[in-house]
């Protein structure tokens, strides 16, 4: 009977867990999707798509899934040089914009998981605040 | 029988207004080009304005705050700026001399700002002096209110007219359903002031209940461009659109230019704004492009230097990253042409007293145009 009372709790308490995570993933995409269509859709458009050379893609973009640091450190400080995103070299300068990291932090999580898009790990606050210029 | 009659002639009359621009002679690229770029300022980021002083020296604002002097190739930096908000689209953004720079040394600032109440920012204008390597005397002429953490549409540009009046632009701050349509709020409009910032008595909406007394034109949306028609004296000025609809305006006091009951464009997820285009009571541009050229700088040119390109405007192009031309008969385009193609963003052209065309382009810097010899 106690077994049974733990694990009837512990499922309870896991599930409460992932539950309160998808719906901090969702609050902070639904910020994120705010702070993109104010600071980012002029260049990457609606659908995250990018115009081809001049600015890169961000649906389903190679670049983006494979260097999480990177990208954020992109959002946060800004972005300049060269670039490979889907086998196209970009060269080109994206301002600093300005955002603080509760911000950088919900509008990749809005990039991260949209339009084809899909990233096991939430984008923190702390993880945010914690990448430097380099 | 008659309704339909008057609703045919409506029609008809309504179709050759929203055709007006579709004989819209397309951008040419020229066979031959007449110039040479040459880079005379390296490294620079953003340079949203620029300046030339009476001793051959170059004032230019970068974005990011840093106010640069140059001359004989030498850069250096100019201490006590205004304290910058750099968020989205805004930051240090355009300059301008006094017509008098040479007896009184006022030159002009617009940035985005905090100051004021309320989190977020807007745009200010201020004027101050140099002195050695230091801002001097600053003054800060106008602020726009209310502060907010959009980031887009601060305006910026700066341009005086025959009469001393300073002209700037102060864009809808992501407000597109508030600040353009209504007259006593801030953003959206075109400026008119006294060089020290007074208002003068006859803007237009000084007789209105909280009108706007500063104001001079509403219904903008964000002009990047600004500059005197040599021939007319008049204040024209460019303005993004949203996705298609970046429209050449003249600067005519009271007057609305629509922006967002009438555009050319469309959301970006390609959704309407409105479905109109004209309206009574609102003025229609003199140009528009359908798609965006993102328009930003302009400058006519009046120069021996370029004798084939005297009386044209030229406008950069931050999306499609080239300089146009422009050739105007009167109030109408009748010819475009693409120079220095795939430059880069170009953020800013102006006429050098010297008559060169200075070009600025982001993350380049700043190019001169040298006209080859035949």
């Amino acid at each position: 009977m106690k077994t049974l009372i733990i694990s009837y709790l512990s499922l309870v308490a896991g599930l409460t867990f992932l539950l309160s995570q998808e719906d901090e993933l969702e609050a902070s995409m639904n910020r994120g999707k705010e702070i993109y269509a104010d600071f980012c859709v002029t260049c990457h458009l609606p659908t995250g798509e990018g115009v081809e050379n001049t600015y890169p893609p961000l649906a389903k973009s190679d670049y983006l899934m494979a260097n999480r640091e990177a990208s954020i450190r992109g959002v946060k400080y800004g972005q300049r040089g060269e670039m490979i995103v889907n086998g196209i070299t970009y060269d080109n300068t994206m301002l600093p914009l300005g955002l603080d990291d509760e911000e950088v932090a919900d509008v990749m999580n809005y990039i991260n998981n949209s339009w084809g898009n899909k990233s096991e790990k939430m984008v923190t606050v702390e993880e945010v605040a914690a990448v430097g210029r380099r | 029988m008659r309704n339909s009659i008057i609703i045919s002639c409506f029609f008809v009359v309504m179709a050759t207004i929203s055709c007006a621009q579709k004989t819209d002679t397309e951008i040419n690229t020229p066979e031959s080009v007449g110039f040479d770029a040459e880079l005379v300022v390296e490294d620079l980021q953003i340079p949203w304005g620029m300046v030339f002083l009476p001793d051959g020296a170059m004032i230019i604002a970068e974005k990011s705050g840093e106010i640069i002097h140059f001359k004989d190739g030498v850069k250096t930096e100019i201490q006590g700026g205004p304290e910058i908000y750099n968020r989205g689209q805004g930051g240090l953004m355009d300059i301008e001399l006094h017509p008098d720079y040479a007896s009184n040394g006022w030159i002009y600032f617009s940035y985005a700002s905090q100051e004021g109440e309320g989190s977020g920012g807007n745009t200010a204008i201020m004027r101050a002096k140099i002195s050695g390597n230091s801002l001097t005397n600053s003054e800060l002429l106008y602020k726009a209110s209310p502060n907010t953490k959009k980031g887009q549409h601060w305006g910026s540009r700066l341009e005086f007219d025959d009469d001393g009046y300073l002209y700037f632009s102060v864009g809808d701050r992501g407000a597109r359903d508030q600040n353009p349509q209504d007259r006593t709020l801030d953003g959206g409009k075109i400026y008119r002031i006294y060089d020290d910032g007074r208002v003068p008595e006859d803007n237009p909406f000084i007789g209105m209940e909280n009108g706007n007394a500063r104001a001079f034109t509403w219904g903008n949306r964000n002009p990047q461009g600004m500059a005197k028609n040599p021939e007319t004296g008049e204040i024209w000025i460019h303005e993004h659109g949203p996705m298609g609809g970046d429209e050449i305006n003249i600067v005519k006091k009271g007057v609305n230019y629509g922006w967002p009951v009438i555009t050319y464009g469309t959301n970006y997820n390609g959704t309407s704004i409105t479905d109109m285009t004209a309206k009574e009571g609102m003025e229609q541009p003199i140009h528009y492009w359908v798609p965006s050229i993102a328009p930003s700088g302009m400058a006519f040119v009046t120069s021996d230097l370029y004798p084939d390109w005297k009386g044209n405007l030229l406008i950069g192009s931050l999306a499609f990253q080239y300089l146009e031309r422009l050739v105007l008969e009167g109030e109408k385009v009748s010819y475009r042409e693409k120079l220095m193609e795939n430059i880069g963003r170009v953020r800013n052209v102006r006429q050098g007293p010297d008559g060169f065309i200075y070009v600025a382009v982001e993350g380049k810097g700043i190019y001169k145009l040298i006209p080859k010899s035949e």
